[in-house]
């Protein structure tokens, strides 16, 4: 199976992910060899097998719902690249 | 001082031969000698100097633990308070983690030393330390050669006696492989062992955090400090933590290890192969018996795990938006453009081809196909190891197919590089401990013999380590060119 340019372009658009023009190509071509290596799982009968999501297949462990978090917004936004007023900034979204 | 195991160095500490400050000096200043292995990302020398003196102090009023005043560096994949924590990226350059890592924590708590933060593969994704950033590791064996990785800068700061020991995380085999190409010793716990908070995630079903030593008792004396539950990691074991060091002494005497036949294939380089056989009938010299076993899905391991690691990775990656904190773009157009070229000009290629990879298998149509089928062949790989398990009570086998191999060699094609993780990555699919030990050299290259047990057997695997430690030098072999 081979992925196209235009795969390429449509998967880095849902991920978010800006690729240079120029390397579409060579992106198309590795990610490419990577599918068919994946496609070798297609050759085993995993009919009726259970998928396994945890290695020792534990469920999420719940907690009680209590405040154990303090307000830390202005540590936090000090690493931040643009805040206002306690606020991340970003593009303006709506005209 | 830099040959000494961690509790020769704590009874040197003990007995005043020297103080912490002037380990941690002796260490920043082979630290500063060997710039060309390009170990460390970051060197937080006044911070080790003041822990340092602290231990010093908690040393003079006899408060002192095993590990007190023992410099070690961690993976720059565990958040540091306070210290750049970069996980090898452009994207964390300007990162300043605003809170430690469980692990960090409980390290700081047992009083060691923190000479700074290893190089690694870009958000641990490589298998040769040459994704980073950073540029990449040399091997202190083979210059011109891979430390491995994602673990590459704690393999070889710790090989080349740049740190006593030293954290890894382990999601596909990065601490175990770089430890067998760098000749020393590596351990990836059982999944839940030890926290992941303050680990930046790559995969998180997958993703654990373990020591890389010198030999198996160092290891064992880091591993009792970092493992626990932690109500913090959803994930976390909530189960007891055995004193990892009782056991250490005791006999293999009717211990009976498993060779899977799939990890003896034509393709395992005959000098590695050769190695592993001599380090097995080391066991058989020390009781053990030994019997053939079988994996049959192991060979599905490669695609299952490129399937579900990049599934993960796309999503844990998707907090990288340039928006709360890291690294983002000049002008941005709009909130879309602000996305994708501050993602766009901040992630390398491996990152990015994974990142598109587990998109791609996520997506409408093909979920079913990719990543059930992938979870899938998940439960029989663990399977084939729960049986093999039944039958022994250890699996023993080669770590790699070849030992280090030339800078630039595999970076090419991804795939290649992909194929070299055969032997490790079917472990953390199936979410067991496993170990790697330092047995002995093919072509000069160092070679690692790799030992799997069953969930939460560490203190097992650590004695099965030990004994052969107690009757083998491997692990005290030190690159000449590093020696002095």
């Amino acid at each position: 199976m081979s992925l196209t340019a235009t795969d390429v372009k449509k998967i880095a658009y849902l991920a978010r992910l800006g690729i240079a023009e120029q390397d579409i190509e060579h992106y198309a071509q590795d990610l490419s060899g990577i599918l068919d290596l994946m496609t070798q799982m297609g050759q085993l009968d995993t009919q009726g097998v259970q998928p396994m999501s945890h290695p020792l297949d534990q469920t999420q462990r719940l907690r009680p719902d209590q405040v154990t978090e303090t307000d830390q917004r202005g540590n936090f936004q000090l690493i931040a690249p643009q805040t206002e007023a306690g606020l991340y900034l970003v593009p303006k979204v709506i005209e | 001082m830099h040959k000494l195991s961690l509790s020769e160095l704590a009874a040197g500490l003990r007995a005043k031969q020297f103080s912490s400050v002037e380990l941690t000096q002796h260490y920043l200043q082979r630290i500063a000698r060997r710039p060309e292995l390009n170990a460390y990302i970051t060197v937080t020398g006044e911070r080790a100097l003041a822990q340092a003196a602290a231990a010093d102090a908690a040393l003079a009023k006899g408060e002192a633990g095993p590990l007190t005043g023992i410099p070690l560096a961690h993976k720059d994949i565990f958040c540091t308070e306070g210290v750049k924590t970069s996980c090898g990226s452009k994207m964390l350059d300007n990162f300043i983690a605003p809170y430690n890592a469980t692990v960090v924590e409980k390290l700081d708590a047992a009083r060691m030393v923190t000479l700074g933060k290893l190089n690694m593969d870009e958000f641990a994704m490589g298998s040769s330390n040459e994704t980073s950033h950073y540029g990449p590791v040399l091997n202190p064996w083979a210059p011109d050669c891979v430390p491995g990785g994602s673990s590459g800068g704690s393999a070889a700061a710790v090989a080349a006696g740049l740190a006593p020991i030293a954290t890894g995380t382990d999601t596909g085999g990065s601490i175990r492989q770089p430890a067998a190409l760098c000749g020393i010793t590596g351990l990836k716990p059982t999944y839940g062992r030890v926290s992941r908070w303050g680990m930046i995630a790559y995969a998180s079903s997958l993703d654990q955090g373990g020591p890389m030593a010198r030999s198996a008792a160092d290891a064992a004396l880091l591993l009792q400090a970092m493992a626990g539950f932690d109500p913090k990691d959803s994930t976390s074991a909530d189960l007891p933590v055995p004193d990892y060091g009782e056991t250490l002494q005791n006999s293999l005497q009717g211990l009976k290890i498993g060779l899977p036949e799939q990890f003896f294939s034509a393709d395992l380089d005959s000098g590695i192969a050769s190695v592993i056989e001599a380090a097995v009938n080391e066991y058989r010299q020390l009781g053990a018996s030994v019997q053939t076993v079988s994996l049959p899905s192991l060979e599905l391991a490669i695609p299952a795990y490129y399937v579900i690691a990049s599934a993960e990775c796309s999503s844990n990656l998707s907090r990288f938006d340039g928006v709360r904190f890291g690294y983002r773009c000049q002008n941005p157009q709009d909130l879309t453009d602000l996305y994708v070229r501050s993602r766009g000009e901040a992630f390398g290629a491996e990152v990015k081809r994974r990142i598109l990879m587990g998109t791609y298998a996520l997506s409408a149509g093909y979920y079913d196909a990719y990543y059930l089928k992938a979870q899938q062949v998940r439960r029989l790989i663990s399977n084939d190891f729960r049986q093999a398990l039944a039958q022994v009570d250890v699996l023993m086998g080669p770590v790699t197919p070849a030992p280090a191999f030339r800078l630039g060699e595999k970076t090419g094609d991804p795939v290649q590089m992909y194929l070299s993780d055969i032997y490790t990555i079917a472990v953390n699919l199936a979410g067991l401990p496993a170990m790697s030990i330092p047995a002995g050299f093919s072509g000069g290259k160092p070679v690692g013999l790799h030992l799997i047990g069953g969930y939460f057997a560490e203190q097992y695997l650590l004695q099965i380590a030990h004994q052969y430690q107690q009757a083998t030098g491997w692990h005290q072999q030190f690159p000449a060119d590093y020696a002095g």
